[in-house]
């Protein structure tokens, strides 16, 4: 059986503005999926550790040594909008 | 629908090509030269590329043909043209993953695997078109337009790194670079004919890779032969501080047993990979391969991986998990697209469902449900651990076979539109591929033949974790017995005469 989502609360959740046509549309398509997905829940686990990663990875360091950035300005070109070598965004506290 | 190779130096492979670029009997500008022209004969009918990088190549090709003169080539790939799929970052040339969120991207760095390349001396043709964020199996995808099979043009190339499949194939780069998260390097190598590999996972550094799926994602090599697969993956494989995943110690050996033979090799045979689902043509095809594997000295073995079947479906919670976090970073602040709202928030949120393609929105949002609050566990978390069974599925089948072997593709290319109606069907494309991006082993798709419509058949071969040499000897091996040296019928036909 399809699987029944709210799917409005995850289209908020994941920063994508959708109209009502598309929230019903993605939603049915979920539910679709995941009732092909649920099969992998029938499946016995206990006791089996999860794989995060295919090979165990323990923290990867590199010597802390200073070494050249990208360049601030060939960045900043890239942005939608930048003013004094910041990104900038419409606003985003309500005072004055 | 084929026919001989022509003298045309855009249909040599890159080992021919190097041998010659080397005596001086061709030069490097006029190896560009040649896949330009192929290029501006063939994308009209492909859209293989989205960026020909016209001076860049140029000037590499210029460079390349001063250390010849000089007697001082680079190695195997000095000369060469190659072409990149869209997904890795080109300084200073525009990268965008196929999606109008990153249209006109030009980044500030080159990923790892694209300064090695350079370091090699090859030469990059352009930006090769791809799904939406490598995001889908047939190109369909792609915020640009699809692309076409050269081998048919009504048909998909397969994907998601269907480009770069379609230009090697037809001649307008020598060789490339893909990336496979789920079998995107091996299904197109297969849908077009070529050789197409996926390395173990960490072998090749993804910085600069613009992430799909974290830990399943990895740089390949596409080529019209295994030898030249080698050279590519040779050049850009070993351990890169700038991506903690990679693997540190040395580059396993690739070249040294491709003329071993499989004489006394154990060669499985995945029973859940190779009966129901596999198109007859397919199915005949892999099976005219054992035979000759076995004539060649192989002992062919049946082996089980009970949980493969249910690879799809685990895939379809990781990585869209995965893309769903890895995708937060196209919120119109730093780069590519902004639609202009009140507040931030409605900004991004605008951007977003304006930028991305409906298979993109499809996985972002599955994965933000997968890892919502109350549900982890039982999405996420248990493909995880399914993802440990399957490991363990392989492990046990690796002590019965030295390699496993199944089609790589289930069917050969499909038509344009034929499967984009239900995602499921198009999930389905890569049942045979998803299995070892979720175990993270290398896997080789060679091509053997053709089925009745004159399409790429191919077999694929799967080794253990840094098994690459394995890999590689029994991929020579398969590639010897098949004599397989056609060309697709755009490459060969009278779009090309003069």
């Amino acid at each position: 059986m399809p699987v029944d989502i709210d799917i409005a609360k995850v289209a908020k959740l994941a920063r994508i503005a959708l109209t009502d046509e598309e929230l019903a549309r993605y939603g049915a398509q979920l539910g679709l999926i995941l009732e092909h997905a649920e099969r992998v829940q029938a499946i016995d686990t206990d006791g089996v550790p999860p794989t995060a990663h295919p090979f165990p990875t323990t923290n990867a360091f590199r010597d802390d040594v200073v070494g050249p950035s990208l360049d601030r300005d060939e960045v900043l070109s890239q942005a939608p909008d930048a003013i004094d070598g910041y990104f900038r965004v419409p606003r985003i506290l309500n005072e004055g | 629908m084929t026919g001989p190779a022509t003298n045309d130096p855009a249909d040599l492979t890159i080992a021919a090509a190097g041998a010659a670029l080397r005596t001086g009997d061709l030069g490097a500008v006029e190896l560009l030269d040649a896949v330009i022209a192929r290029a501006s004969v063939t994308e009209p009918h492909l859209h293989a590329y989205l960026t020909l990088d016209r001076p860049g190549s140029r000037d590499a090709a210029e460079a390349a043909d001063r250390r010849f003169a000089a007697g001082e080539p680079s190695g195997p790939l000095d000369g060469i043209p190659v072409a990149l799929k869209d997904n890795l970052c080109t300084r200073g040339v525009e990268t965008t993953c196929s999606s109008q969120v990153l249209a006109g991207y030009i980044p500030p760095y080159d990923a790892t695997a694209v300064t090695r390349m350079r370091e090699a001396g090859a030469v990059l043709v352009g930006k090769t078109n791809l799904d939406e964020f490598a995001m889908g199996s047939s190109t369909e995808n792609s915020g640009f337009g699809p692309s076409r099979n050269p081998w048919d043009t009504d048909r998909v190339p397969g994907g998601s790194s269907g480009g770069v499949a379609a230009a090697v194939s037809v001649g307008s780069a020598l060789g490339g670079y893909g990336t496979d998260t789920g079998g995107s390097v091996r299904q197109p190598a297969a849908l077009c004919g070529l050789v197409g590999m996926k390395p173990t996972y960490g072998l090749v550094s993804r910085y600069g890779l613009i992430a799909f799926a974290s830990s399943l994602d990895q740089i390949g090599p596409l080529a019209r032969t295994v030898g030249d697969a080698v050279d590519l993956l040779e050049a850009v494989a070993g351990f890169d501080p700038k991506d903690a995943t990679s693997i540190r110690g040395d580059v396993p050996p690739m070249r040294r047993s491709l003329d071993t033979g499989v004489a006394g090799l154990r060669i499985g045979v995945v029973a859940e990979l190779t009966g129901e689902g596999i198109a007859p043509a397919v199915a005949a095809g892999f099976r005219r391969t054992i035979d000759a594997l076995a004539g060649a000295g192989a002992d062919i073995v049946d082996v089980s991986l009970p949980t493969a079947p249910h690879a799809i479906s685990v895939y379809y919670l990781i990585a869209p998990a995965e893309c769903s976090a890895n995708l937060a970073r196209f919120d119109g602040v730093r780069y590519g697209l902004r639609v202009d709202a009140a507040s931030t928030e409605e900004m991004m949120a605008a951007t977003r469902a304006q930028g991305f393609g409906p298979e993109v929105i499809r996985r972002v949002l599955l994965g933000t449900y997968a890892l919502s609050a109350g549900y982890y566990d039982a999405f996420y978390g248990q493909a995880q651990k399914v993802r440990t069974l399957m490991r363990r599925d392989f492990a046990a089948a690796y002590e019965q076979a030295d390699v496993l072997v199944c089609p790589t593709s289930p069917t050969t290319a499909f038509t344009l539109g034929e499967r984009t109606a239900d995602p499921l069907t198009m999930y389905y494309s890569d049942v045979c591929t998803i299995p070892c991006n979720l175990t993270g082993d290398p896997a080789v798709s060679v091509p053997t033949g053709l089925d009745d419509h004159g399409l790429p058949i191919s077999f694929q071969v799967m080794a253990p974790a840094l098994g690459e040499e394995m890999l590689f000897r029994v991929a020579a091996e398969v590639e010897r017995l098949s004599g397989f040296d056609a060309r697709p019928a755009l490459a060969t036909s009278e779009v090309l005469a003069p």
